[in-house]
């Protein structure tokens, strides 16, 4: 069974969407989690509150908001727009804007479980040999956390592979641009006849899901050896 | 030269103490815990901050709460070992060794990693993980990781406080070792005396935060108020020994001290090896006459210089025999014996006696 051009056009669209959400959250999501395990500020509940929220939301909602900050006419998107000529409505890349900031609270809650689980006498130790802490950082603290942003990494990936409501609700469905695997297979329930294209694209989406299994399950022994030694 | 002085307040103590060191050999902060050694050590490093005081290594002012110096400890250049290990898990034993060098000044360099690794037995170590260490073997890369980033100052916070009594006297024997080949100053935190008596030049007794008393080891080990300043049963005596010669018939050393000839279970030492024998003060007892046809055979004789307070049923009497020996007896003995400041008596030591901790050497010992 090949795969049809606009199958395979509804995978690539997915899992590039899926990875710069996720590399584009990656970096906040570490900052965000070392500042919410590490530090007491003013704010600091008001903040894990507006980082879990896409948790508890519908999705729809979600999107809806984005659409109002980040549309053409939104006060962020006309900004965007404006200055940097970049426009996140009905794009590509606005979708991953979108699974980004579905996924964020899951990944963020792993990398800060892994922080809080840190021997912070390991950092004291490093810095009484001479180093300063962001060399801590990239060398203690980083690789001792790296199975929870692993996992954050996972955890992430997946959500915005199954990322649905927020995506079509600020990006919509449009062929070749923002129409992910979900909304392929979605849109085929909706037309008389396209059930095989359904059932095509949800076994292709069962497989993809058992290849990250597997994959994130052989990265996780990888860095859980290099650890342990 | 080491000086320090520092005042911090914490919700139920207060460190207040000052001392200052010579920054040769080992200077031990000894103490029963909660004395305030551990956070005295941290506040030289760097991990705590004093509310006053000053700290200074040689003329390198570390911290100065008036002048507002407060260098970071990456800034310090003082190698700090815990009684933990702390050594990073998911590097090598190598890459542990190697994490500090790449900060110290390349004309400050003294230690290479060839170097450390001969001393501290690590060679068949090198490619391994922490985890996969013993308690011992983990201390001696933790000693040598801190060496290894060239301090000036070498801080090791009880670091045999994990250890069993074998893997003690190894790592200790590798402590002397540095102290004799590196020559890099160490300050050694520790409430164990036999461990102190064996290494330190200077001591700094601890109690309650502040520092009860300070200065050369023999002296401050001879003191007859060290016991409650330490809050332990410390009072004893430390004797400069050589190996004199042994008798392998009955199994005895004889150690040249000063003031005789101290016979103890037999040594694998070779003649002429220095060592520090630990004399407990209830080991030593005391007599007016010289005694025959006695099962002891350490007798020397001396001169009462000082009589403690009575503690309960005993009181601390120092001698002095061309150094100076504590001993223990009942209030009601020195009563009976009349002694006195001045008074000739004969103190006698029983060489099973003899604190064998503050004697032990390694087995694989090769002078």
């Amino acid at each position: 069974m090949a795969l049809t051009p606009l199958e395979v056009e509804a995978i690539q669209l997915s899992l590039r969407v899926a990875g710069w959400a996720v590399l584009i959250s990656l970096p906040l999501g570490i900052a965000v989690a070392w500042l919410l395990a590490r530090y007491r500020f003013p704010g600091r509940e008001l903040l894990n509150g507006l980082v879990h929220l896409p948790l508890v939301l519908p999705p729809v909602v979600v999107g809806f908001v984005l659409l109002l900050l980040l549309g053409r006419q939104g006060p962020l998107g006309a900004w965007l727009d404006d200055w940097f000529g970049i426009t996140l409505a009905f794009t590509w890349q606005g979708a991953a804007v979108a699974s980004a900031v579905v996924s964020f609270p899951l990944m963020v809650r792993a990398i800060r479980l892994s922080i809080e689980a840190m021997d912070r006498r390991l950092e004291t130790a490093a810095r009484t040999l001479g180093a300063p802490p962001i060399w801590v950082f990239v060398t203690i603290n980083l690789p001792l956390i790296a199975p929870g942003v692993l996992t954050g990494i996972i955890l992430a990936f997946a959500r915005c592979l199954g990322e649905f409501g927020a995506t079509i609700t600020f990006v919509s469905n449009i062929p070749g641009e923002t129409r992910t695997l979900p909304l392929a297979l979605y849109t085929y329930t909706q037309v008389p006849g396209g059930l095989d294209g359904a059932f095509r694209l949800m076994v292709i989406a069962i497989v993809i899901a058992f290849a990250a299994l597997i994959g994130s399950e052989f990265l996780a022994r990888i860095v859980k050896r290099r650890l342990e030694g | 030269m080491l000086a320090v002085q520092a005042r911090l307040t914490r919700s139920e103590f207060t460190l207040d103490a000052s001392f200052g060191a010579e920054a040769d050999g080992v200077v031990a902060l000894f103490g029963a815990s909660g004395a305030g050694k551990t956070t005295l050590a941290d506040a030289i490093a760097g991990l705590v901050r004093p509310e006053a005081g000053r700290i200074a290594l040689g003329d390198r002012v570390l911290f100065d709460a008036e002048a507002g110096i407060n260098l970071k400890p990456e800034r310090r250049r003082i190698g700090y070992v815990f009684q933990d290990g702390r050594l990073f898990p998911h590097l090598s034993v190598r890459r542990n060794l190697l994490y500090g060098l790449r900060f110290a000044p390349r004309d400050r360099r003294y230690a290479t990693l060839e170097r450390i690794v001969t001393l501290l037995g690590l060679e068949a170590l090198l490619q391994r993980r922490p985890g996969t260490l013993s308690g011992g073997e983990r201390q001696r890369v933790a000693l040598g990781r801190a060496l290894m980033a060239q301090p000036e100052l070498l801080l090791m916070d009880e670091p045999l406080a994990a250890l069993d009594v074998p893997r003690k006297a190894q790592v200790i024997d590798y402590i002397e070792r540095l102290r004799d080949e590196i020559g890099v100053p160490i300050v050694f935190v520790s409430h164990a005396v036999d461990e102190v008596a064996r290494l330190a030049g200077t001591i700094v007794v601890m109690a309650g935060g502040r520092v009860a008393a300070a200065g050369p080891a023999a002296e401050i080990m001879a003191r007859l108020d060290l016991d409650p300043l330490a809050g332990i049963e410390a009072a004893g005596a430390v004797l400069d020994a050589t190996v004199q010669s042994h008798d392998a018939a009955y199994g005895l050393t004889e150690l040249a001290v000063p003031g005789g000839i101290l016979r103890v279970p037999r040594l694998r030492l070779v003649p002429g090896r220095r060592l520090r024998v630990r004399v407990r003060a209830r080991d030593v007892s005391l007599a007016t006459a010289e005694p025959r046809e006695t099962s002891v055979l350490n007798v020397f004789r001396g001169r009462v210089v000082e009589i403690g307070p009575r503690r309960g049923a005993s009181v601390d009497v120092a001698v002095d025999i061309g150094a100076r020996l504590t001993a223990r007896i009942t209030a009601r003995s020195a009563d009976a014996l009349g002694l006195a400041p001045g008074t000739e008596v004969y103190a006698l030591v029983k060489s099973v006696a003899v604190d064998p901790a503050s004697l032990v050497q390694a087995e694989q010992d090769n002078p």
